[in-house]
């Protein structure tokens, strides 16, 4: 025993044995099934396009990390694989892939390292790539591939409109809802992923799977998610009995154009969104809301990136201003 | 038959559940060999230290006063075993600082305890002595708090005028992993417990009484439970598995819910907390007249060859625990007193048992040292987990910074220390150690204020 060295610390002197890591690589599998149903609609592209962007940001982040930032190199810790299967799930399959590399370099460069990398960027880094992406390329960003028909074909791949697009324009161009309805897909195909879109956003059923798997494992919590969701089906529900003609169904909203998508992965970031549970729900439902005034009022058929952005934007202030419950401070004890 | 049990309350707020890890949940207790020389600490409670009233090489008898309380706050110190007083010298404590203690070699006649102790083993039910008469005994029994707070009992049962206690809490909660002392105890001398309970109940004059044990000891529950069957006023509590439901203010909300306001005592929502042991150990002081000279201590670890609850003498090194358990595996990297999620390391095996010593653990090497601390990712898990509803990453940047101000706007000095936030953080922060630097600093700079 004299020879043996104990170490003296402060308690507590176990740990929960979380890790960043485990955190990260549960968000990963979290985004399995949908990455899964995805390959399963596009093909080719869709692999392509996800394995160059998981690759293309894991090896900017080495880069910056290491000769830029000089700091350990932080690609282990799987964040950088998640922001590329972000980037992948809000393109469409068929995008270039000089496109995809620089989505890649933005949401990584500018998103996050700039910022000092992993726990300091205020905006989440796959929308940067992604928004970046949508006003510089507009073409390519909105080619939607026609779901199982150009399950080979990669850069020729046959394009159509996405659901929310196709009801847009509609809409805009004076066409009663319910005739525009026979143009996009059943609710159950909506359900399950057969429809055109972004390689993350087609398959609520996927999305849902993998948001029970993350609260089952506690990575999240409810809180922003079901405020989100809850916003845009009330919003978009007292539209549509405003005006059945004019507005589409809540259910719509919510299983096309990325809200779910957006609500499990990507308003759930853990450093761009607030700390405590109340400014969660404010935060959700402030995307929420955002989102469906975009969509209906606004000129693009999808908000979503735009409305976590903008709440990114409120998050620092947030954060100074909405504490916990304290305990014992409540007013006559 | 399975017992049910029904009727289980928690605390609301924050709260983990770290392995439990209780090996010794099935030992009894056993009492240790009386060793051959204690270092008995002046200070081993919360308050001013003892003043030492014996000699160099004076005779004492077991259970004779050694030093006396030098204040309301303070706690008598009793000797713990028969023999002469070799010297008064610093001994290093469980606070890792060399402090006054008083050290006794055994004498010849090693079982002379002092007369006036009733050493019968007959459970005595009636309760002779008045509020004040039990108040004074607990003071000169010099019984301290011994869930580890180490607050001296008979402070917190003269409540200050114009506050009136309803309703007594026996803590036999037990929420550190690894640690047993209580549970054994409740085992094997609730009788005694529950009359320890009723004297506390006639110091405090409260008709209620409620014992909160978490449901992890079924066993414990199921005996105190039927031994309350004919005590009106007393009843036991079921509390689910969560840490920290020991601490005073998460049990008070759990059992009752009230909330003790920030920076009040318990006893400004009518509720006084006393731990199982503590309860035991006035049943003794006031019953028998026994002061506390020993204590239960779980001696534990995952190696440990041969894991025990001992009935230990104060003062007793721990190495003698150590010894008697199987003595010290190889790869142990961290001894702890206590728990270990509150209890302190120890950087030698010759400290001596205190009245707040609960447990001694020993740590595996991969276990002993810190992972890597990395960058805060904002999960707010840390958050999430605070059973008062702090900001621990907050408070820890702001103290890392010196905004000093804004740590104390932000309720540090409701920070119990219950280490539930660094035991979660999945990157390793040291939140605690900055949270208890920043708690220290606003201390500070308050007092300052008010001079």
């Amino acid at each position: 025993m004299s020879t043996q060295f104990l170490t003296v610390s402060p308690s507590p002197h176990i740990h929960s044995e979380e890790t960043v890591k485990k955190l990260m690589y549960g968000v990963i599998i979290a985004m399995l099934p949908a990455l899964a149903i995805s390959f399963f609609v596009f093909g080719i592209g869709a692999i392509y396009v996800t394995l160059l962007s998981v690759l293309s940001c894991v090896i900017v982040e080495y880069m910056l990390t290491r000769y830029v930032l000089k700091k350990e190199s932080t690609i282990m810790d799987g964040s950088a694989i998640i922001t590329g299967i972000l980037i992948a799930f809000n393109v469409p399959s068929s995008l270039p892939w000089w496109a995809v590399v620089l989505g890649s370099i933005v949401a990584i460069g500018v998103g996050k390292s700039a910022f000092g990398g992993l726990g300091n960027n205020p905006f989440n880094p796959a929308l940067v790539g992604r928004v970046f992406l949508l006003v510089s390329f507009p073409v390519q960003m909105t080619s939607w591939p026609v779901p199982f028909i150009s399950r080979f074909q990669f850069m020729d791949a046959t394009t159509g409109a996405t659901p929310l697009a196709v009801i847009k324009e509609g809409i805009d161009a004076g066409i009663p809802v319910s005739e525009l309805m026979k143009e996009i897909p059943s609710y159950l195909n909506l359900f399950l992923g057969g429809l055109g879109g972004s390689i993350g956003e087609i398959s609520a059923i996927g999305l849902f799977i993998g948001f029970l798997y993350m609260l089952w494992k506690k990575i999240i919590t409810w809180h922003t998610p079901i405020a989100m969701l809850g916003t845009v089906f009330v919003f978009t529900g007292i539209l549509w009995l405003m005006n059945p003609d004019k507005y589409i169904d809540p259910v719509f909203h919510l299983i096309t154009g990325g809200v779910l998508l957006g609500a499990f992965f990507m308003a759930t970031d853990y450093v761009t969104s607030p700390m405590t549970t109340k400014g969660m729900l404010i935060y959700g439902v402030g995307i929420g809301f955002i989102t469906v005034v975009i969509r209906v009022f606004g000129s693009y058929p999808e908000g979503v990136s735009f409305a976590i952005l903008i709440m990114n934007g409120f998050v620092p202030i947030m954060n100074k201003y909405i504490k916990p419950k304290r305990f014992g401070n409540k007013k006559n004890g | 038959m399975a017992l049910v049990i029904n009727n289980v309350k928690t605390f609301p707020m924050g709260g983990v559940h770290p392995a439990e890890h209780k090996l010794t949940a099935g030992k009894p207790i056993e009492t240790l060999a009386v060793p051959s020389q204690v270092s008995i600490p002046i200070s081993q409670h919360i308050g001013a230290p003892a003043k030492p009233i014996v000699e160099q090489r004076e005779k004492v008898k077991i259970g004779q006063v050694i030093a006396t309380s030098s204040g309301f706050v303070s706690s008598n110190i009793h000797a713990t075993i028969a023999g002469t007083v070799a010297k008064i010298d610093k001994v290093m404590d469980s606070t890792g600082y060399k402090r006054d203690a008083i050290i006794i070699k055994a004498g010849n006649d090693e079982q002379e305890w002092d007369e006036s102790i009733n050493l019968s083993i007959d459970l005595v039910k009636e309760i002779k002595l008045d509020r004040e008469g039990i108040i004074k005994k607990v003071a000169e029994a010099g019984i301290v708090g011994l869930g580890g707070a180490t607050f001296p009992s008979h402070v917190k049962l003269s409540v200050p005028k114009g506050k009136k206690a309803d309703c007594l809490i026996i803590n036999g909660v037990e929420c550190e992993p690894y640690l047993t002392a209580d549970h054994r105890l409740m085992l094997e001398k609730g009788p005694e417990i529950i009359v320890g309970a009723r004297i506390l109940m006639k110091a405090l004059d409260v008709e209620k009484a409620i014992i909160g044990i978490e449901n992890n000891k079924p066993d414990a529950i199921e005996i105190m439970a039927e031994l309350v069957t004919d005590e009106p006023g007393i009843s036991v509590q079921p509390l689910k598995v969560q840490y920290p439901q020991g601490g005073e203010k998460q049990l008070i909300k759990a059992a009752l819910n009230r909330e003790v306001p920030s920076g009040g005592l318990p006893i400004d929502v009518g509720v006084v907390v006393h731990n199982v042991g503590t309860a035991f150990a006035v049943y003794e002081a006031v019953q028998k007249n026994k002061p506390l000279i020993e204590r239960v201590v779980t001696i534990t670890g995952k190696d440990v060859k041969n894991p025990s609850n001992f009935l230990v003498r104060i003062g007793t090194p721990v190495n003698d625990l150590v010894e008697a358990a199987g003595g010290i595996p190889e790869n142990t990297g961290k001894v702890i007193s206590g728990g270990p999620m509150m209890g302190k390391a120890l950087n030698s095996l010759d400290i001596p048992v205190a009245k707040g010593t609960s447990g001694i653990l020993l740590i595996p090497n991969e276990e002993a040292k810190r992972g890597k601390v990395r960058v805060c990712i904002r999960c707010s898990k840390c958050i999430d987990v605070c059973p008062m509803g702090l900001e621990p990453y907050l408070l820890m940047t702001l103290t890392q910074k010196e905004f000093f101000d804004r740590v104390e706007e932000d309720k540090v000095l409701d920070c119990i220390e219950c280490g539930s936030c660094s035991f979660t953080c999945p990157s390793n922060r040291p939140l605690l150690d900055y949270i208890r630097l920043g708690k220290k600093t606003v201390a500070s700079l308050i007092r300052e204020r008010n001079n």
